[in-house]
């Protein structure tokens, strides 16, 4: 049975952005890939009406008579799981469905006022020209393709990784199923990986598994996690804002989505005072039994001090929650005096007390830090005190997806076993991995700079991670603005800053944000030069888009 | 009484060196009886940070609790005790930090260690396939009066559907046979020298050798200096540029559009209107997957709503690949059986889909139907009759299709040929080919390449309503995209080298390989398992798998229900465990009561395969003598 995702505390994850009349053409032409996105979300939103009941969306599209005639369909927006329905993702939302076709527009001649699209929605480092690791892409050259092991023109360190890799693979190809939980050398990999960077604290390979990129194994522990029914279906923590991989989940799951707020005059810091409000507010709906935390934050930025986690970790033992830490961004720590602290340390560290009764599952992934591998869709989880039976009951649920895909287990393996020195590619590896490091802590203190200096634009360090999440001031005609046309406000100021500048953000209300704020989320990812462009025209921007409206 | 024999206790210590990354492991086991309390002194020279874990070896459904102390060092301050109550296995972690001031050294040594376990046993049945209500004996207090902290997640309080979910292809036989093989590794003596695993379509594993241009291209798209290498083929070059050009900032390392690289999705069209002889076939209705079952999944879950007499029922074949059972239980929805007709070749017949579709109604509201064509585990070819048949049914009782077509180049029997339901759909008429609304499926793991390991595949998507479709795009964006290796490798197999082009005679030579050799092991799996008495198998006339029936004697079925399993499963087992033999019981894909069946692959090598079917023969042979 399903129950459809609720929250419980104020900020509504991106309404419905404008909503316009469903006409027979609608329907006929299907959806062209050159549409205007009005009629793109106007399909989306059509249909939104519940059976005998009010409609949800705030002005009832008519035409209802014409789709009803067309309607013999089996899957209709009526029929359909009315849980995905609530769905919501706004990094690939709206507004990129328009900087695609804007780009389209602009490779087909039509005149706008910019000359390309600079997408900084999405922690896509690739795509905005980061370099692969040379070291990485020759051993997955290499598993592609064994006769390349022949060649001399790779170094032996990285044919020595290929063949172990391969011989881990079944007939020694990247192109066998593995076990379902994972290549068990990748595993064992990862496993010596935590430990050395948990300063000694054991891992067990078994307790590791391998992923479709971290978000897989975020939907996967949320999925063992739901069940109950009315107050006791179970409820679970994230924060606000958060990464809408969370709240896409919570609703597809019918799990009830239990928010927390970030302290934005702290830096996006997390009180437990304000974990413990949230909490008791929640147990008069729910059944809260799960904690989701991001650390680094996204789309925050926040690095957590050692204390911080430590508290979060009593919290949770004393409310006997599952603590779930997403530490994809976990090499991405620029801030002076900010250092990544696993929440698996943390525990350890904290004593038996808590180390051998805390429920934990931790997330990582090759798609962020210095590699920036999004394509390849490598990723692990540990989990850490997890009950045999259900690690037995995970065990079989990921085992009916088969297997994560084999190329992004071994890449997964390359970067918890990196060049060594004395290896031949030790020092090109290190001269790459620092370079893109170090150029990313240059964005971030840039962005900061910069941003900080546009009246109306607030902007906390960007301590780690990959994204700056400001406060934008909006004036209070641009606020009525958007809100006739059925927008949230700061989605109508992220589409202007679009369709004038061809720059693609993503809005606070994606992500959630405290009532009456607004914000958007950037990408520090742009090269220097261009990031300075960006930078500086959304400067102008804003300066513009203030005088218009006040 | 103790139901599971005296546990034994190890007792793990683990000292870090140096650099943090090895551990030495110093362990004592002992034999523990039931209801004990027994205490263990360990004098070792240890240092801080050090780990200790701890493991039965038998079930976990032991509630131990352990008192340990660490002492005798002037420098820890205070020693530390503790009673913990534990639920097995256990690592426990000491910082220096927990003993010592900062100012102190962290690396302390000579310490000496002692503990004392005791442990009460509440043994429980083992049921690996039902679970039932964990024993709550569990969470009450312990003999030392501690209570024991029940975990967030257990099996009672975890989501309820996805403990009915069921996936044989991967059960308890795989587990047993990858045990045999760590066993055989390690020198243990058994029947046989190797384990041959034919339980899952896994061409690669099984020796067969990946598609040449296929893995050239991919090389290149991996590590693009290698366009400058002379040693790759133009056409494997050009290509590569071509995918790479597609991607963000040219690496495959960046993501893709949810829906799929656009310009793969054009080539996957493409390759349908070919295919099925220039039905128009539209991008937009592309979309790309991991692999064919995430798109399977994903579809399954945009049908399911409703709640009791209208939750969605979703019609499936019996016997049936287990994916689907498993979605359908992990969504909650009903499953709804229609048989195979075993007597006829395994072939469809729609009076069996009326039967099926009428019973289902009394209690849900069944929606859609799921075909596989060629048939897994089953091996049937459909016919064109048989998919008009079908098309028209589900236009009749207004049932969504969902056309698994992974198999559809392997078609090897005389007379055979592949149909795709959309292709049937189009030349059916605008009666049909306007109204009904069809998903189908398609995957890089089987046919001639069987890359199943890049999790490449797509689905394509007719006459879904526009507004459900931009749901569709919006669900599949929270994954961000499928693995962009796969979706090259989905464009190669799509657009494989062209007779002018210079990779094309050896593309040619090694697919047409592959697939005789295919043939030719259908053919040898049919004859031989049909000369012994007892086994009957139908043609494998496509896919990669035979499901023939097997007779099992009376005492063999008493015998099985004594151990709680079901009777092909005990036949499996024993197979397994006398001859090293790995198949999946027919249990596992459902079958008519009181038949049993197992399935195998044809993966094997021609050598290996007969050395196999001969076990089978012989095996069954003494089975059949043994029980009656």
């Amino acid at each position: 049975a399903c129950k459809c995702g609720r929250s419980f505390t104020s900020p509504r994850l991106l309404p419905p952005t404008r909503i316009s009349p469903r006409t027979r053409s609608d329907v006929d032409e299907g959806l062209q890939p050159d549409a205007p996105p009005g009629a793109m979300l106007a399909r989306r939103t059509v249909g939104l009406v519940s059976r005998g009941g009010p409609p949800l969306t705030p002005r009832s599209p008519p035409g209802r008579s014409v789709q009803r005639m067309m309607a013999e369909k089996v899957l209709t927006v009526d029929t359909m799981n009315s849980c995905v329905k609530k769905v919501e993702y706004a990094v690939r939302g709206p507004i990129v469905l328009r900087a695609v076709q804007i780009e389209k527009e602009l490779k087909e001649g039509v005149q706008k006022p910019f000359s390309e699209v600079i997408k900084a929605n999405i922690g896509d480092a690739h795509a905005m020209g980061q370099q692969p690791i040379t070291f990485f892409r020759q051993v997955l050259a290499m598993c592609s393709y064994p006769e390349l092991l022949d060649d001399d023109r790779f170094p032996e360190d990285a044919k020595g990784r290929a063949r172990r890799i391969l011989q881990g693979c079944g007939g020694q190809s990247i192109g066998a199923y593995s076990a379902s939980q994972g290549i068990e050398c990748v595993r064992q990999d990862v496993a010596r990986y935590v430990e050395r960077r948990d300063g000694g604290v054991p891992s067990d390979p078994d307790n590791i598994y391998l992923t479709t990129g971290a978000s897989d194994g975020i939907v996967t522990m949320l999925k063992l996690l739901v069940a109950g029914e009315g107050r006791s279906r179970t409820g679970v923590m994230i924060s606000i804002p958060q990464y809408p991989l969370y709240s896409a989940a919570l609703a597809e799951l019918g799990a009830v989505q239990v928010n927390y707020f970030l302290n934005e005059e702290r830096c996006w810091s997390l009180d437990v005072s304000e974990l413990r409000r949230a909490l008791a507010d929640a147990r008069r709906h729910c059944n809260p039994r799960a904690l989701c935390i991001i650390n680094p934050g996204n789309p925050t930025g926040q690095v957590q001090s050692r204390q911080c986690i430590e508290d979060v970790i009593r919290f949770a033992a004393k409310e006997r929650l599952f603590l779930m830490a997403d530490e994809v961004y976990q090499d991405n720590v620029y801030a002076e005096g900010c250092e990544f602290h696993s929440f698996k340390k943390v525990l350890f560290e904290m004593g038996p007390e808590f180390s051998s009764t805390v429920e934990l599952a931790s997330f990582h992934s090759t798609s962020k830090c210095y590699m920036g591998e999004c394509g390849f869709r490598g990723g692990y989880m540990e989990v850490v005190n997890m009950d045999p039976e259900v690690k037995a009951q995970l065990t079989k649920l990921v085992s009916v997806r088969l297997c994560p895909p084999v190329p992004g287990q071994a890449l997964m393996d390359l970067v918890v076993n990196p060049p060594q020195p004395g290896e031949p590619s030790y020092s090109t590896f290190i001269r790459e991995r620092k370079a893109t490091l170090s150029s990313l802590a240059e964005r971030a203190r840039l962005t900061e700079q910069i941003l900080n200096t546009v009246p109306g634009i607030a902007c906390n360090p960007v301590q780690g991670a990959m994204y700056s999440f400001p406060r934008v001031t909006l004036p209070a005609r641009a606020i009525r603005e958007a809100e006739e046309r059925g927008q949230a406000p700061d989605m109508f100021y992220c589409m202007k800053l679009l369709e004038e500048t061809g720059i693609c953000l993503v809005p606070g209300s994606g992500f959630g944000q405290r009532d009456g704020t607004f914000h958007f989320r950037m990408t520090i990812l742009p090269p220097t030069d261009k990031l300075k462009i960006l930078l500086s025209k959304v400067k102008d921007f804003h300066q513009r888009f203030i005088q218009q409206y006040s | 009484m103790c139901a599971v024999g005296s546990p034994c206790v190890c007792v793990c210590v683990c000292v870090c060196d140096e650099q943090l990354s090895r551990s030495v492991c110093r362990s004592t086991s002992r034999s523990w009886t039931c209801h004990t309390r027994s205490s263990l002194q360990l004098s070792l020279p240890l240092s801080l940070p050090l780990s200790l874990s701890l493991s039965l070896s038998h079930h976990p459904s032991l509630s131990p609790s352990l008192s340990l102390s660490l002492s005798h060092h002037p420098s820890l301050s205070p020693s530390l005790s503790l009673a913990l109550p534990l639920s097995l296995p256990v690592s426990l972690y000491f910082s220096p930090s927990l003993f010592c001031s900062p100012s102190l050294s962290p690396s302390l040594s000579g310490l000496s260690l002692s503990l004392s376990l005791s442990l009460s046993l509440t043994p429980r049945l083992l049921r690996p396939h039902s679970p039932q209500p964990s024993d709550k004996s569990r969470t009450n207090m312990t003999e030392n009066g501690l209570l024991h902290p029940e975990r967030v997640l257990t099996l009672d309080t975890m989501n309820p559907n996805i403990k009915r979910v069921e996936y044989a292809v991967r059960g308890p036989i795989v587990q047993r046979a990858m045990q045999l093989e760590k066993e055989l590794q390690e020198g243990v003596k058994k029947p046989f020298t190797e384990v041959i695993k034919a339980n899952i379509g896994d061409c690669h594993a099984m020796g067969q050798q990946p598609i040449t241009f296929f893995r050239q291209v991919l090389a290149l798209c991996s590590y693009p200096e290698l366009l400058n290498d002379n040693k790759f083929p133009e056409d494997a070059k050009d290509r590569a540029r071509r995918i790479l050009q597609a991607c963000g900032g040219g690496s495959i390392g960046a993501y893709s559009a949810s829906q799929g690289i656009e310009l793969v999705r054009q080539d996957v069209s493409r390759y349908i209107v070919r295919r099925d002889g220039g039905v128009p076939s539209n991008p937009d209705n592309i979309y790309l997957s991991t692999g064919a079952s995430d798109a399977i999944a994903t579809m399954l879950k945009l049908l399911v709503s409703g709640e009791g007499p209208t939750r969605t029922g979703v019609m499936i074949s019996i016997p049936q690949y287990p994916l689907y059972s498993a979605a359908l239980a992990d969504l909650g929805a009903i499953q709804i059986n229609y048989y195979l007709d075993e007597s006829n070749n395994w072939s469809l017949a729609v009076g069996e889909l009326r039967r099926a579709l009428e019973a289902a109604r009394k209690h849900c509201n069944p929606r859609a139907l799921c075909v596989i064509n060629p048939g897994n585990p089953t091996g049937q070819v459909q016919s064109r009759q048989c998919i008009e048949d079908v098309i028209r049914f589900a236009a009749e009782e207004n049932l969504f299709l969902m056309a698994d077509e992974v198999y559809q180049d392997n078609v090897y029997a005389e007379g055979c040929q592949f149909h795709s339901f959309k292709k049937v759909l189009f030349e059916m008429g605008p009666k049909y080919s306007e109204k009904v609304e069809l998903a189908s499926f398609h995957s890089t793991s089987k046919c001639y390449m069987g890359e199943c390991g890049f999790r490449g595949g797509y689905m394509e998507v007719i006459n879904l309503d526009p507004a459900v479709k931009a749901q569709l795009t919006k669900l599949v964006s929270v994954r961000l995209c499928p693995p962009v290796p796969g979706q090259a490798l989905l464009d190669l197999v799509v657009n494989p080298p062209q007779p002018d082009e210079p990779s094309y005679s050896t593309f040619m030579n090694e697919r047409t390989a592959v697939l005789a050799a295919l043939a030719e092991k259908a053919r040898m799996t049919e004859e031989i398992l049909n000369k012994v008495p007892g086994i009957r198998c139908n043609p494998v006339q496509g896919a990669m798998y035979s499901f023939p029936q097997i007779q099992i004697p009376h005492k063999a079925i008493e015998e099985a229900k004594e151990k709680g399993q079901a009777p092909d499963m005990f036949y499996c087992m024993t197979l397994l465990d006398e001859m090293g033999i790995c198949v999946v019981p027919g249990s596992g894909f459902g079958q008519r009561d009181g038949t049993y069946h197992f399935r195998m692959t044809i993966l094997p090598p021609t050598d290996k395969l007969k050395i196999f079917l001969a076990k089978v023969k012989e095996f069954h042979q003494r089975f059949t003598e043994r029980y009656s």
